[in-house]
C-alpha cells in the first residue's frame, strides 16, 4: 500500500536529488571546458542558466552572467529554487516528511550531504575549492541512488523513486542537447572546426556519457553520433530512450496506468522514430520543444493519477493524448 | 579524568551516581571508575562523537521560530554521562505504574461511563464539571478492552531522602519515547566497552510492544491490522518521534489529509490505488484538533468524521479522545484515592503532596507560603505557566496569589522539591545537574513499562526545569542489573 503523499514526495525527492547531481555535474564540465578553450573563443556560463531552465529568473536578479554571479545562482542563491543547496533543501524536506518508509541509512546520507552542501558552499563557488565541492555532491547523489537501490525493497514506493530520477534525466538530457547543440550547429555541416570535438567532448562529459559513447559508438566523437547516442542508445542509463524505458518499467507496476502509457508511448515514438539528419536539417530547437512538451504533460498525468487526492482526480482532465 | 569525586557536591540534593559522601552508589560503580580513568581529552571526544552521531542520525526536535529558514530542526542537547538505576529499585517502580496507569484507565472508563467514583463521593463533581479535557462527546462510549489511556509517560522526580514520587501522568499524546531509543543507540556508539562489562536492560523492545498494543485493538481482528500514526505535521516539536515511531513499527505516517471518512463511517487512506480502510490509529494531536465536525471547526489538521468512525466501533484510537481527563494536575491530586477505590490496594509509588486550590482551606495554605511552594496550572505542560516559589520575585508572587484567588480550581501547589541530580559533563569539567525520569507505560491486554525510560536534565546550573522547549537536554537511562539481587 502506497498513499498518494508519499509517492509524491519521493518523487520529488528523487527528482531534486538528481537535480542536485546534473547541476553540480554542468559545473564542473564548464569548468574544465574554460581551461580548454582559448581565450577569445566566446563560450561563457550563461548557457548553465539555461540549461537548467532558469534563464528568465536569473535575468530579473543579475545583470551579468560572469562566472561569480552564474556560480551563486546555481549553487547557493534561495531565490532559485533549482540551485544545488535549494534543490537538496528540498530533497531531504521530501525525505524528512517520508522518514518512515525509506531505509534510515538514506536519510543520513542525505542529511549529511545537505550539511555538506550548505556549509561549504562559499568554498563551492571559488574557483579553488569548486573541484571537490562538485566532486562531493555528484559522489553523494551517486551514493543515495545506490542506497536506495540495494538497501529498499523494489516496490511500488521504490518505481517512484525511480520514476522521478529518470524523469528528471530525460529532461536534464533534452535540455543539454538543446542548448549546448545547438549552439554548435552552424559547424556540423562543414569540417570540424577547431575545439568543437571537445565541446562535443563536454557535451557528453555533462551526462557522464564520454567513456561509454567512446566503447560503443566507434566513431570519432561527431556531432551526429553523439545526437544519436544521447537520443537512442538503449544501453546508456541517461539517454532519453533508456530514461523513457525505466519510465515505462515503473508504471507497468501500478495501478491505473493506461493514461500514464499512453503519453509515454508518444514519447517513445518520437525519439525512436526521429532521424537525427532531419533534426539537424529541420532545427534542433522544434524537436526538443515537441519532447519537452510530451514529457511535460507525462509529468502533469502522474501527478492527476497518482498524487492528487481522489476527489480531486475525476476534477482533473486526463491530458490531452492525441 | 581530572575529575575528583570527593569534591563533587549535589548541595544536599539526592545524587543518582554518586554518595553524600563521595563514593559510588553501587550500580552506579563501574561507570563511575571507568569515567575517571579518561582523560578531559578522551571525555571531550567521547561528548564530540555523541554529538555527530545524533547530528548524522538526524535526532531532532523542532522549535517554532518565524523568519527563520530551514533552521526550524535543532539537535537535542544530550549528556554522555548515563543515569542509573539499580534493577532491585525498578522493579518496585515497574509494579507502582502499572499499578497507577490500571487505576487511571479504570477512572477514565467509569468517568464517562456509570462514575461511580462519582456517586461514592471519592471523587469530587466539581472537578469533573471544570475539567477543561473532560469531552462530552465521549459520554457513553466503550472503545476496544474497556482501555482509555493505551500510551502513558508518567514523570518521576526524586526528593533529597531518596524517595522517588510521581510528578504528574500524561494521558494524552506524551512524548518522548524516540529520544529514550535514540539516546540508547548514542551511548552504543560512543561508549561500546561499558556495555561489554554491565548487564543493562535492553529498551529497543518498545516499538515491536506498541505495535502489538495496538494491533490488538483493531475492529477486525481476524485481518492483519492497518495500523497509522497520525501527526499534526512536519511543523510538530515532536514530528520526528512521529516518524521514528512509524518507522521502527513498520506502519504509515500520515496527516489529517491523508486519511478520510466515508458514508459508511470508517477510515480510509489515499493511496495511489484508491482507499484502503484504516484500523487503528495512534494519534498524535490533540482531541481538540482530532475532528472538526465534532471538536474545533477550523482545525484544519484534523480527519472530519473521525469521531463518527470512532463511536461505531470501525476504528480503534489511541490514546482514545477524551482520554485527557485524567491529565489534570487536580485530578492527579485523586490518583491514591482511586488506586484505592477501584483496585483496594495502596499505591506503591506516592504523589507529590499537593494542595488543591480549589478548597478554602488548602487555598490559605498555599497564599500563606507562596515563598516555598511551586503553584501550577492545572492543564498546561511544557513547563508553562508555572512558579517556583523560592526562586520567585515578590511581583509575581503576588500575580500568581491573584491568580490563584481568581480561579481557584485551575491551580494546585506542591512543596518544592530538591530533584535529584546526577554527573553531567558541562564545558568540559562534570557537575551535577537536576533530573526527572519519563518512564513510558502500555495498556492493552496487558500492561508494559519501559525498562528506564527518558531522563531529561536541566543544563543550566541549579536549574529545575528540564522541558527541552527550556534549555533541558536528556541523558541514557540504564536500569542496571547488580550482583545482589
Amino acid at each position: 500500500m502506497l498513499l498518494s503523499s508519499v509517492a509524491e514526495r519521493v518523487y520529488w525527492m528523487s527528482r531534486y536529488i538528481e537535480r542536485a547531481e546534473n547541476t553540480a555535474r554542468i559545473i564542473l564540465v564548464n569548468h574544465n571546458l574554460l581551461l580548454d578553450l582559448p581565450r577569445n573563443m566566446e563560450f561563457g556560463w550563461e548557457a548553465l542558466v539555461t540549461i537548467t531552465g532558469s534563464l528568465e529568473l536569473f535575468q530579473q536578479h543579475y545583470d551579468e552572467a560572469t562566472e561569480r554571479n552564474v556560480l551563486r545562482f546555481l549553487v547557493a542563491d534561495q531565490s532559485n529554487p533549482n540551485c544545488i543547496t535549494c534543490s537538496l533543501g528540498m530533497a531531504r524536506e521530501n525525505l524528512r516528511t517520508t522518514r518512515a518508509i525509506l531505509p534510515r541509512a538514506t536519510w543520513e546520507t542525505l542529511n549529511d550531504l545537505y550539511a555538506y552542501a550548505r556549509d561549504n558552499k562559499t568554498s563551492g563557488m571559488s574557483r579553488r575549492g569548486r573541484y571537490a565541492y562538485m566532486r562531493r555532491i555528484i559522489d553523494y547523489c551517486q551514493l543515495l541512488a545506490g542506497k536506495l537501490s540495494s538497501t529498499m525493497s523494489h516496490d511500488q514506493t521504490y518505481g517512484f523513486i525511480r520514476m522521478g530520477r529518470n524523469m528528471e534525466r530525460a529532461d536534464m538530457t533534452g535540455r543539454v542537447i538543446d542548448v549546448r547543440a545547438s549552439n554548435m550547429l552552424p559547424s556540423l555541416s562543414e569540417d570540424l572546426k577547431p575545439f568543437d570535438d571537445i565541446q562535443w567532448k563536454s557535451v557528453l562529459d555533462s551526462l557522464a556519457g564520454y567513456q561509454m559513447y567512446r566503447r560503443h559508438v566507434h566513431v570519432r566523437i561527431r556531432g551526429r553520433a553523439v545526437l544519436s547516442f544521447l537520443l537512442k542508445d538503449k544501453l546508456f542509463p541517461r539517454t532519453v530512450h533508456y530514461c523513457l524505458a525505466e519510465v515505462e518499467y515503473c508504471l507497468r507496476g501500478l495501478p491505473g496506468n493506461e493514461p500514464s502509457l499512453r503519453i509515454l508511448g508518444r514519447a517513445q515514438r518520437l525519439v525512436q522514430e526521429v532521424d537525427v539528419n532531419d533534426i539537424l536539417s529541420a532545427g534542433l530547437n522544434s524537436f526538443v520543444d515537441d519532447l519537452e512538451k510530451v514529457h511535460a504533460q507525462l509529468h502533469s498525468q502522474l501527478t492527476a493519477t497518482y498524487f492528487a487526492a481522489p476527489e480531486e482526480q475525476a476534477a482533473v482532465p486526463i491530458a490531452a493524448t492525441s | 579524568m581530572s575529575i575528583q569525586w570527593k569534591d563533587y557536591s549535589s548541595d544536599g540534593s539526592y545524587d543518582e551516581l554518586i554518595t553524600a559522601s563521595g563514593n559510588s552508589r553501587v550500580a552506579a560503580r563501574g561507570v563511575v571508575r571507568y569515567i575517571k580513568s579518561l582523560s578531559d581529552q578522551d571525555m571531550r571526544e567521547r561528548r564530540d562523537a555523541a554529538e555527530l552521531a545524533m547530528q548524522v542520525m538526524g535526532i531532532t526536535f523542532t522549535v517554532y521560530s518565524e523568519g527563520e529558514e530551514g533552521g526550524i530542526d535543532r539537535t537535542w542537547p544530550f549528556d554522555i554521562i548515563p543515569r542509573i538505576i539499580s534493577a532491585r529499585e525498578w522493579k518496585r517502580i515497574d509494579a507502582g505504574l502499572k499499578q497507577r496507569t490500571q487505576a487511571l484507565n479504570l477512572f477514565i472508563a467509569d468517568i464517562y461511563g456509570e462514575k461511580k467514583i462519582v456517586r461514592d463521593h471519592v471523587f469530587p463533581h466539581d472537578v469533573l464539571a471544570k475539567s477543561v479535557n473532560y469531552r462530552e462527546q465521549c459520554a457513553g462510549i466503550r472503545p476496544a478492552l474497556d482501555v482509555w489511556a493505551h500510551i502513558c509517560g508518567s514523570d518521576l522526580v526524586r526528593d533529597s531522602d531518596g524517595t522517588m514520587y510521581v510528578l504528574e501522568d500524561n494521558l494524552r499524546v506524551p512524548s518522548g519515547v524516540s529520544y529514550m531509543l535514540e539516546n540508547r543507540l548514542v551511548m552504543k556508539r560512543v561508549f561500546p566497552e561499558l556495555f561489554e562489562n554491565y548487564s543493562i536492560l535492553p529498551v529497543d523492545g518498545y516499538p515491536t510492544r506498541l505495535f502489538d498494543m495496538l494491533a490488538s485493538l483493531s475492529p477486525r481482528p481476524a485481518d492483519y491490522p492497518t495500523v497509522v500514526v497520525l501527526s499534526p505535521g512536519i511543523y510538530n516539536s515532536a514530528y520526528f518521534e512521529h516518524s521514528y515511531l512509524a518507522q521502527q513499527m513498520g506502519v504509515e505516517l500520515v496527516i489529517g489529509s491523508d486519511l478520510v471518512v466515508t458514508e459508511d463511517d470508517c477510515v480510509y487512506l489515499r493511496t495511489i490505488g484508491g482507499l484502503e480502510r484504516v484500523d487503528v490509529i495512534y494519534r498524535r494531536i490533540d482531541d481538540l484538533y482530532l475532528d472538526p465536525e465534532a471538536f474545533l471547526p477550523d482545525s484544519v489538521i484534523g480527519v472530519p468524521g473521525l469521531m463518527r468512525a470512532w463511536r461505531k466501533g470501525n476504528v480503534a484510537i489511541a490514546n482514545a479522545p477524551g482520554a485527557g481527563v485524567a491529565d489534570d494536575k487536580v485530578v492527579y491530586a485523586f490518583v491514591p484515592a482511586m488506586i484505592r477505590y477501584y483496585l483496594d490496594e495502596e499505591p506503591i509509588l506516592p504523589n507529590v503532596p499537593t494542595y488543591l486550590c480549589m478548597y478554602a482551606a488548602q487555598r490559605e495554605r498555599v497564599l500563606a507560603n507562596m515563598d516555598k511552594l511551586v503553584v501550577k496550572p492545572a492543564n498546561e505542560s511544557g513547563g508553562y505557566g508555572m512558579m517556583i516559589g523560592p526562586a520567585a520575585s515578590k511581583k509575581v508572587r503576588q500575580k500568581f496569589a491573584e491568580l490563584i484567588c481568581k480561579d481557584p480550581r485551575n491551580y494546585i501547589a506542591q512543596p518544592a522539591l530538591s530533584l535529584s541530580t546526577a554527573p553531567t559533563l558541562c564545558d568540559g569539567h562534570v557537575e551535577p545537574r537536576h533530573l526527572d525520569l519519563r518512564p513510558f507505560i502500555l495498556s492493552g491486554e496487558s500492561r508494559h513499562v519501559t525498562r528506564g525510560g527518558l531522563t531529561r536534565v536541566a543544563l543550566k546550573k541549579g536549574s529545575l526545569v528540564v522541558n527541552s522547549s527550556q534549555g533541558g537536554g536528556s541523558k541514557d537511562t540504564w536500569i542496571v542489573e547488580t550482583g545482589d539481587k
